[in-house]
């Protein structure tokens, strides 16, 4: 998947010169939590976060403070230079920044212009999508040796039975490297003679498993 | 207290049938009948027949395309790949000759109910071929055509104008309801059932509340697999109670699944006949309480159709009638006439035997787990009041 499937090209940018008090503004209007700092060019040259902005804001206990501080240029706060990605990157990858730079957005740049931002929510969402849990289906968990083949032997029973797959994902088993759990989400009510299958074919299923009698 | 209630049958219910290894069987709704007649709990003069649901009834809530979708299947003449747009031709929901008109019935059952309710008929009215709760707009799916559930609420609304709690206490998600009515501050939709993280359709969590006027009304209770009868009913009893006193409906609908047992093929709940005996009764009581006693209940999903299903639905007609549920043995006569049809014992008893209770390790973190859901689920209601 790509990141130009996932990325928001809506973007509200600033430019270096306008004020910490625009920034606030557009923060709390939009309810976002990130502003990428762009020049005439559309060049990023920064990024505020809400965090940057209320941290140079006076306290809100504070009833006597000064609030010129917030007429100052947003280019004294901004963080530089920005971490960016390109819309041909893949989420995958780009997942490790997150994870690794504890980012909760990044900039989407093309040929130098600012084109889109991710942020940690629309990465999320992309998880949940990846999973299927967001429509109709029955889960079913397989422990399989970790050697060649053994998804589509497990794969055939469910097209055997003519039901289709909604998602796949290949777990570690705790840590053994020589098994993996295959997690399906299939599109039917009763799973019973799919389950039975898979048993007959000697398969382990984590789930459904640990059934007390009398339930199959 | 004997309240007048009306029963739903013809033997037109049972043409919705798929084929003879489908899990869902309207034999159920035959074989409760008859366990009623023979507990001397039902009389020719309560039943009333179904009528067909007319397109435009349909129309409520379903798409036309989709309704000729499956008039084309009905008659053989949808072509594979378009069926599976809609959903039909699929496992859960194959084709069968005559679908259109059989599911047709099962909405016009419903709709037969509603009128009986709000004409001033009866008080209750007890429509156990409906409750298909997954039923979507335009997708047939979990073993469901048409909605009749979400067809009659829509039908409640636009003919009487009245507010409508729909309660669900099948194993699975009403998702079909809950999102016909997700975004509708006059339905109040409440379910609860098995947490979708390995079961069907894998919706139905807490934090589905409804959404733009329609937030706060859709309220939903996931409880983890292996959830006996105790925490069932005390979580679901708090809810009911917390949420028809905050919504205070006009009229109740009902539809109660009867495959949260332990001996359910299909799901992962171990309640047994405790919950089917408590949770009509509770219905019964709150639409007494606040709805002038209008209350529709529909049938759904249950699996065991010999040992627990007819029991089940049997003692909603028992509790909708006379208010409390029936006790003591099964008549004879219904297990000799039924026994010869399947391998499984059929019961003696209106009641469950203790030992088929299963023992579960985790029990005491299943009902903590579940009691943190409920407080979830109330979170906003219980601050209001």
């Amino acid at each position: 998947m790509l990141v130009e499937e996932i990325m928001n090209t809506d973007v509200v940018t600033l430019s270096p010169t306008a004020s910490i008090r625009e920034a606030l503004h557009l923060l709390q209007k939009h309810r976002i939590r990130h502003i990428p700092i762009v020049d005439d060019d559309n060049y990023v040259v920064g990024i505020v976060s809400d965090r940057d902005v209320r941290d140079a804001s006076p306290s809100i206990l504070d009833k006597d403070s000064d609030q010129h501080v917030l007429d100052n240029e947003i280019q004294t706060i901004m963080s530089h230079p920005v971490v960016t990605v390109h819309p041909l990157d893949f989420v995958e990858e780009i997942a490790r920044i997150f994870y690794d730079e504890e980012f909760a957005s990044v900039p989407v740049v093309q040929n130098h212009k600012l084109v889109g931002i991710v942020t940690e929510k629309d990465m999320l969402y992309t998880l949940i999508q990846l999973t299927g849990t967001h429509v109709q289906g029955s889960q079913i968990e397989v422990k399989v040796p970790h050697v060649p083949g053994m998804i589509p032997k497990v794969t055939s029973i469910f097209g055997e039975r003519n039901t289709n797959i909604i998602s796949v994902l290949v777990y570690p088993y705790q840590n053994d490297p020589n098994y993996k759990i295959l997690v399906f989400r299939i599109q039917t009510m009763n799973p019973n003679p799919i389950v039975q299958d898979l048993r007959a074919a000697g398969y382990e299923l984590m789930w459904p498993n640990n059934i007390p009698e009398p339930k199959i | 207290m004997t309240c007048k209630s009306s029963f739903v049958y013809s033997d037109a219910l049972l043409d919705y049938h798929f084929h003879s290894d489908h899990p869902f069987n309207q034999k159920r709704v035959l074989l409760t009948k008859e366990l009623l007649e023979s507990t001397e709990q039902l009389h020719q003069d309560e039943m009333i027949t179904p009528r067909k649901a007319t397109e435009q009834e349909l129309a409520l809530f379903h798409d036309h395309a989709y309704i000729d979708a499956v008039k084309n299947a009905s008659n053989g003449t949808l072509p594979i790949e378009k069926g599976l747009e809609f959903g039909l031709g699929t496992e859960d929901t194959p084709i069968f000759p005559g679908m259109h008109d059989a599911a047709s019935y099962l909405v016009g059952g419903t709709l037969t109910a509603v009128e009986s309710v709000l004409e001033d008929k009866t008080e209750h009215s007890l429509h156990l071929g409906g409750g298909l709760h997954h039923g979507f707009k335009r997708k047939a799916s979990g073993f469901c055509i048409y909605n009749d559930g979400a067809v009659a609420i829509k039908y409640i609304r636009k003919q009487y104008d009245l507010k409508v709690l729909y309660v669900d206490t099948d194993a699975h998600h009403g998702d079909g309801v809950q999102w016909a009515f997700y975004d509708d501050p006059n339905v109040c939709t409440f379910s609860i059932h098995e947490t979708g993280r390995y079961l069907f359709p894998g919706t139905g969590n807490v934090n589905e509340r409804g959404i733009k006027e329609g937030h706060g009304y859709s309220f939903n209770l996931p409880i983890d697999a292996f959830t006996q009868d105790e925490s069932f009913l005390h979580i679901f009893e708090f809810a009911f109670k917390e949420i028809v006193a905050s919504f205070k409906p006009d009229v109740i609908v009902t539809q109660n699944g009867a495959d949260a047992h332990v001996l359910d093929p299909l799901t992962h709940l171990c309640a047994t006949m405790k919950i089917y005996e408590r949770i009509p009764q509770l219905a019964h009581e709150l639409a007494h309480q606040y709805c002038n006693g209008r209350w529709i209940a529909l049938g759904g999903g249950g699996y065991d159709i010999w040992r627990v299903v007819p029991r089940a639905w049997g003692q909603v007609w028992n509790v909708m009638k006379t208010g409390s549920p029936v006790k003591g043995d099964i008549p004879v006569d219904w297990i000799n006439k039924w026994q010869p049809e399947t391998k499984v014992t059929l019961p003696s008893y209106w009641h469950d035997d203790e030992s088929i209770i299963p023992n579960i390790p985790r029990k005491s973190e299943i009902t903590d787990k579940n009691e943190k859901v409920l407080m979830n689920l109330l979170k906003y209601t219980r601050s209001s009041t």
